[in-house]
């Protein structure tokens, strides 16, 4: 069932309900981020919770602390690909990358009875390169400030009679209500208290 | 109907949603003709803001046309009427409301409960907002339901243009109690972090209000050229240093008077470390706002100032120099916007010409194209300072 029907718990008789959903403002790029994201979060938690099946697979025995630790770069990789700071994930993770394929490149020797498995997990290793730089490309042009696109509003004053004019223009009919006076002079307290 | 909808984190879309419907005997519904995209809309958008739900109507800033009223609003409400309606949703009768604290009204949130463990005690409904705050649809819709009605609209006359009207929603009565609860007199200098739309109202607010000096802080060059506009003095913080530059400014004293329109969502950069730290803290949930603004005005106000906060903060600030606001005896002043208790006076200037809020909108869309309007404000791409949407 889909979370806005879910969410109809929530409200009252008379609300509006979804009924068709429309086009999202996230880009292509966004959401391939996003995907990565989860991705991050799901071989990080299997690198931390089993490093050792990790190695044997891969027949890099004896790295399981390497293995753990790269689990934990991946959590924290995951945050900033998942927020609204996707560039600064995303680049984590393409750093990342660079460190996997350094790694799996110490398995890919003859000697390894596992080398198979590391050519595979290398060929993964390369995709998701590719598709982290293509996030990083796609979420960096979809965001910028387009150079030169800087707008002048010097002719946007919203004070039809001139900011010099314009300047005490409110205090002729307006006093700060009581209750919102923050602060006096001796010369105001003085009289009150004389008289 | 259509109307603007929060999935989740970046995600609003233009849904088909069914109709809003008359609940209570307050209640009116309104077809929108113009409503905005507001700045607060954006901690919505970054998912900040806890207790949203998949399936919430956005929108606070919205103004249009009676449709249907309940058996109790009649009094005051007919259909065809031209209203613009508060952010803020308030009864009229509780003892906050008759205080004139609309924002904090204690029977509009109809989910009170939440907000009594969220905030201590519960605050006003609002539209289009968390939860928290009651989960009223919002208006970038074609028609909003407006609970309470009866006291909850500003009637406004034909013959004025929604682009003039709209703001009185929010961030024109916003702006203008930012610069009334900072307190300020003539021969003030006052200081505005934040050059978005609320700053730039607060901007021509004090200078309403007669300060002699207002010095507009941001780093985006066009909303800095809006605000030189209406005559303020303006530091962009990416290329000076804004404590050497206020001091200088005001002969070392430092400003009479401190506004904060920047609110949670500091601007991050490695310029500002404490930023960067803030950021990090956020992701890891360590921290909801980022309040770079706060620590900045309590450094460089002069004693006995005053400290108006009128940008919006969600929940847990770390590192403020309470012990430089304790000894140089400041005053803090902040709350939403009450808005009803400024919107006839400024509708009078509106119509008298002191003011004309049109200036502010830069991108005008039909509600179909909210979503990507969205992200193009959030991006402050093209000059985007405000969005107004016609459905």
């Amino acid at each position: 069932m889909p979370l806005t029907n879910l969410s109809g718990v929530a409200r009252s008789e008379g609300d509006p309900r979804v009924r068709r959903k429309g086009p999202s403002s996230m880009s292509g790029a966004d959401r391939l981020a996003r995907a990565l994201g989860w991705f991050s979060i799901g071989l990080g938690v299997v690198e931390l919770v089993a490093p050792g099946r990790v190695a044997r697979t891969l027949g890099l025995e004896g790295s399981e602390g390497l293995i753990r630790a790269y689990g934990a770069r991946e959590l924290a990789s995951a945050i900033p690909t998942l927020s609204i700071d996707k560039p600064v994930g995303l680049a984590a993770r393409i750093a990342g990358d660079a460190l996997d394929l350094g790694t799996l490149s110490t398995a890919l020797h003859r000697g390894n009875p596992k080398r198979d498995n590391a050519l595979i997990a290398t060929a993964l290793v390369i995709g998701v390169t590719l598709l982290d730089l293509t996030a990083y490309a796609g979420v960096k042009a979809t965001h910028r400030r387009r150079p030169g696109s800087n707008r002048d509003y010097s002719d946007r004053v919203g004070l039809p009679r001139g900011p010099q004019e314009s300047r005490g223009l409110a205090r002729k009919d307006f006093q700060i209500p009581p209750d919102y006076r923050a602060e006096g002079m001796v010369a105001d307290a003085i009289p009150a208290q004389a008289s | 109907m259509k109307a603007l909808v929060w999935h989740g984190k970046e995600d609003i879309r233009c849904d088909t949603v069914t109709d809003p419907s008359i609940e209570g005997p307050r209640d009116a519904i309104i077809k929108v003709t113009s409503c905005a995209i507001c700045g607060s809309d954006l901690h919505l958008f970054h998912n900040l803001v806890p207790a949203m739900l998949p399936g919430d109507i956005m929108g606070h800033e919205t103004m249009g046309e009676v449709v249907e009223v309940g058996s109790a609003a009649k009094s005051k409400l007919k259909k065809g009427d031209r209203v613009v309606i508060p952010f803020t949703i308030q009864c009229g009768e509780c003892d906050q409301c008759r205080r004139g604290n609309f924002s904090v009204c204690q029977r509009s949130n109809r989910k009170g409960e939440l907000g009594d463990k969220a905030f201590g005690h519960r605050t006003a409904g609002l539209f289009g907002y968390t939860h928290l705050t009651g989960g009223y649809p919002g208006g970038q819709a074609e028609y909003l339901r407006v609970p309470f009605a009866d006291t909850t609209h500003v009637k406004v006359p034909d013959g004025i243009d929604d682009e003039k009207l709209l703001f009185l929603s929010d961030i024109l009565p916003t702006g203008w109690q930012a610069a009334v609860q900072a307190d300020i007199q003539p021969g003030d200098t006052v200081a505005v972090w934040g050059c978005g739309p609320v700053g730039q109202m607060t901007i021509r607010s004090a200078i309403l209000l007669g300060a002699e000096q207002v010095i507009a802080i941001d780093c985006l060059p066009e909303r800095l050229s809006m605000a030189a506009a209406a005559g303020a003095i303006t530091i962009n913080f990416e290329e000076e240093s804004v404590v050497s530059r206020l001091n200088e400014l005001t002969g070392g004293e430092g400003p009479h008077k401190c506004i904060d329109a920047v609110g949670t969502e500091s601007h991050v950069s490695f310029g500002q470390p404490d930023t960067v730290v803030d950021r990090a803290k956020q992701m890891l949930m360590a921290e909801n706002d980022r309040p770079h603004v706060l620590r900045e005005m309590i450094y460089v106000c002069r004693p006995a100032g005053v400290i108006s906060i009128i940008g919006v903060y969600l929940g847990l600030v770390d590192k403020i120099p309470m012990g430089q606001a304790m000894n140089k005896g400041l005053t803090f002043r902040m709350a939403q916007a009450h808005v009803p208790r400024w919107t006839g006076d400024l509708l009078r200037r509106i119509e008298d010409g002191q003011i004309d809020p049109s200036f502010v909108i830069t991108h005008k869309a039909d509600l179909s194209q909210g979503p990507e309007m969205y992200a193009k404000f959030r991006d402050k791409a093209d000059g985007c300072i405000k969005v107004m949407l016609q459905p």
